[in-house]
């Protein structure tokens, strides 16, 4: 058994609206070791988000415990939580979520700066995540000079420059075409051979099969949780289309 | 907190994404700056000259003008009333112990003519004792003397504006004008003494002796009377005991009774100098009054335009924030954005207030002196306008929730 990094224990999340109670989540218990490469699956309004936003700290749960890396972080200060996010875990969005009117170097240079990293290192840094991505030639472009594929992978590399414990992806590929996305999955394949730890929501079983192990949300709970038999390959299904 | 120069860099970026509305924004700073920086500016100039005066006049001298204190009112220069000779500025010399110098005077104005070129000008009938008590020596030539004074000569001094104006290069001395139709002959050009702190050309003057204005130039009813006593003390000390000495003197010569007013005024001249300066002051007040509305003015439109920002890049500051920015970051960000926006007001501010200021100078005629303090002072408070009305809507944006921030569309 290798290193749990993320450990939640019956986590529940309720959002109360005056009258109405809505059950986001219901002790969900997860947990989810280094190198691990993880979709989360399930239909829409079944909590997968809300799960993220609560392994990302960007949320508390209402009841249960959250440990990354073995902290209990939920009891953190707000700057301790923003120091955690910025040093333990690389968020990628559905909607890319880039700064505009700012080059992609500069995007994946915004955890170092909040890092405090020295600015020799952090241009440095940002440019070797960028190659990383395969964007070495666009260092410069700002985001409006990208393609959706491309903006998505800039933000990819703005996820791993700091090294993250782990990386959250919230339908990273949601807003791009098959054959674009599956280039973003090769991506995080090869981030996860290099040893990252990934966990991503997914609307698509295709997608869902690049990864080593599928978790199902239903109604704020997991109903199930299967390794896949055999990871695609997304290198070879790129090739392949 | 992130570094200076990195968020400064970070605010500009933002800035210029909106220019023209950056320009806007900052148009009640640079007005409210640019009024503090001329005001200060226009009101020192005049203070400086003021005090320069008083150093080179000497803060020995007294007036005695006609009229009482009451209804003589501020006015400087000769009264209404003719009721000062020639006899008072003798016997004020000769019996005021505390007196060096008693100098009558009679002003008046008048075309000068040389050949074919004319010039108007002030004319000052005056005894050589003015010169001593104004300190002012000839270039050329020599002054009006006693005997000129004794004989009603039909000489003239002129100031070097009068002399440049009618003889050019040539040399005045010995040539013949005219005034009011008499000749006169020119027996010297003054020294250049420059503005004085009204602002008027000291040098575009001419001097006759006294006897001559008052019998031949500027003829009165009152014959012997003269417009003004310029009086010089022995010493700063003795000022006030020379007052006194002239106010008793001129008391009894001109028999004025019990409970009833003086006709003549005796003042010194830093009482003069302070009216005018307390004037400077008024006005410097109601600009200063005036400039603070417009700063308080421009610092709720910082205020109003960086809460439209903070909500325009509500998911920015969610981006921020789920990348590792702290409350802190962020809050410092939206401040630095407000700072700099009335700092570079206050620069702009500051380029006009010191434009006006010149072109004040250069059109009214006014003496204007830029001040270190006043520089400093536009950009202190141009900076605490930024962090005064900059904090609320900072604060707004460091506390939003990053969730929401991100969800926002
Ligand atoms: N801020 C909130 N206030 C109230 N209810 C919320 C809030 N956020 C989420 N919910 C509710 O919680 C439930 C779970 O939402 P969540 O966003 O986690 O779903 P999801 O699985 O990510 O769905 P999708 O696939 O559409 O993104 C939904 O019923 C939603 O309406
Ligand atoms: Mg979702």
């Amino acid at each position: 058994m290798g290193e749990i990094v993320v450990r939640t224990e019956e986590i529940s999340k309720v959002y109360s609206m005056g009258e109405q109670r809505v059950d986001a989540l219901k002790r969900v218990s997860l947990s989810v070791e280094k190198g691990d490469f993880v979709a989360i699956m399930g239909a829409s309004g079944s909590g997968k988000s809300t799960f993220m936003n609560i392994i990302g700290c960007l949320d508390v749960p209402t009841s249960g415990t959250y440990l990354l890396e073995g902290e209990n972080v939920q009891g953190f200060s707000g700057s301790a939580q923003a120091e955690v996010r910025n040093k333990k875990i690389g968020f990628v969005f559905q909607g890319f979520n880039l700064l505009a009117r700012t080059s992609a170097v500069e995007n994946v240079e915004l955890p170092l700066i909040y890092g405090r990293f020295p600015a020799s290192l952090r241009r440095e840094k940002a440019l070797s995540a960028l190659a990383l991505v395969g964007l070495a030639d666009r260092a410069g472009h700002t985001s409006k000079q990208l393609s959706g594929g491309q903006q998505q992978r800039v933000a990819i590399a703005r996820a791993l420059v700091n090294e993250p414990a782990i990386i959250l992806a919230d339908e990273p590929t949601g807003n791009l075409d098959s054959i674009t996305s599956v280039e973003i999955m090769a991506i995080f394949q090869k981030l996860n051979r290099q040893g990252s730890t990934i966990i991503m929501v997914t609307h698509e079983p295709e997608i869902a099969a690049f990864t080593k192990r599928n978790v199902v949300f239903r109604d704020g709970r997991v109903i199930s949780d299967t390794p896949v038999a055999r990871q695609a390959d997304a290198e070879q299904a790129r090739g392949r289309m | 907190m992130i570094e200076f120069l990195l968020s400064l860099k970070i605010a500009l970026r933002a800035l210029r994404i909106n220019k023209m509305r950056s320009f806007l924004t900052m148009l009640g700073i640079i007005i409210g700056i640019a009024a503090v920086i001329a005001m200060v500016a226009i009101g020192s100039g005049a203070s400086k000259i003021i005090s320069d005066q008083i150093a080179s006049v000497g803060s020995n001298i007294l007036l005695v003008l006609p009229g009482s204190r009451t209804s003589g009112g501020l006015r400087m220069g000769h009264g209404s009333t003719p009721t000062l000779t020639h006899d008072d500025a003798k016997a004020i010399a000769a019996e005021c112990p505390s007196v060096s110098f008693a100098a009558p005077v009679v002003r008046g104005a008048a075309q000068v003519v040389y050949g074919n070129m004319n010039w108007s000008t002030s004319i000052m009938g005056v005894t050589p004792d003015y010169f001593s008590v104004r300190d002012w020596r000839a270039v050329t030539g020599r002054i009006i003397g006693h005997s000129d004074v004794e004989g009603a000569t039909k000489n003239c001094l002129i100031g070097r504006t009068v002399a440049e104006n009618l003889f050019g290069a040539e040399d005045p001395v010995g040539k013949i004008v005219r005034v009011k139709k008499l000749p006169f002959m020119v027996v010297g050009v003054m020294d250049g003494k420059g503005r004085s702190p009204q602002g008027g050309d000291q040098d575009d003057i001419l001097f006759v002796p006294l006897t001559t204005a008052q019998r031949k130039l500027f003829g009165s009813q009152f014959p012997g009377s003269v417009g003004s006593i310029m009086i010089q003390a022995r010493s700063e000390e003795e000022l006030s005991r020379a007052q006194n000495q002239v106010d008793a003197l001129l008391y009894q010569r001109h028999r004025i009774g019990p409970g009833r007013e003086t006709d003549y005024t005796v003042r010194n001249l830093t009482e003069l100098l302070d009216v005018a300066e307390q004037s400077s002051k008024a006005m410097s007040l109601l600009l200063g009054a005036v400039a603070s509305i417009s700063l308080i003015v421009g610092g709720i439109g910082i205020m109003n335009i960086m809460l439209v920002s903070v909500t325009e890049r509500t998911r920015e500051i969610g981006i921020r924030m789920a990348i590792g920015a702290k409350k802190q970051d962020i809050l410092l960000q939206f401040l630095t954005e407000a700072v700099l926006l009335t700092f570079i007001g206050g620069i702009i501010g500051m380029v006009v207030g010191i434009g006006g200021a010149k072109l004040v100078s250069v059109f009214f005629d006014w003496p204007t002196l830029i001040s270190f303090q006043a520089i400093i002072m536009a950009f202190g408070f141009s900076g605490a306008i930024g962090v005064f009305f900059g904090f609320y809507p900072a604060r707004k944006a460091a506390l939003l929730n990053p969730i929401d921030a991100l969800r926002y569309e």
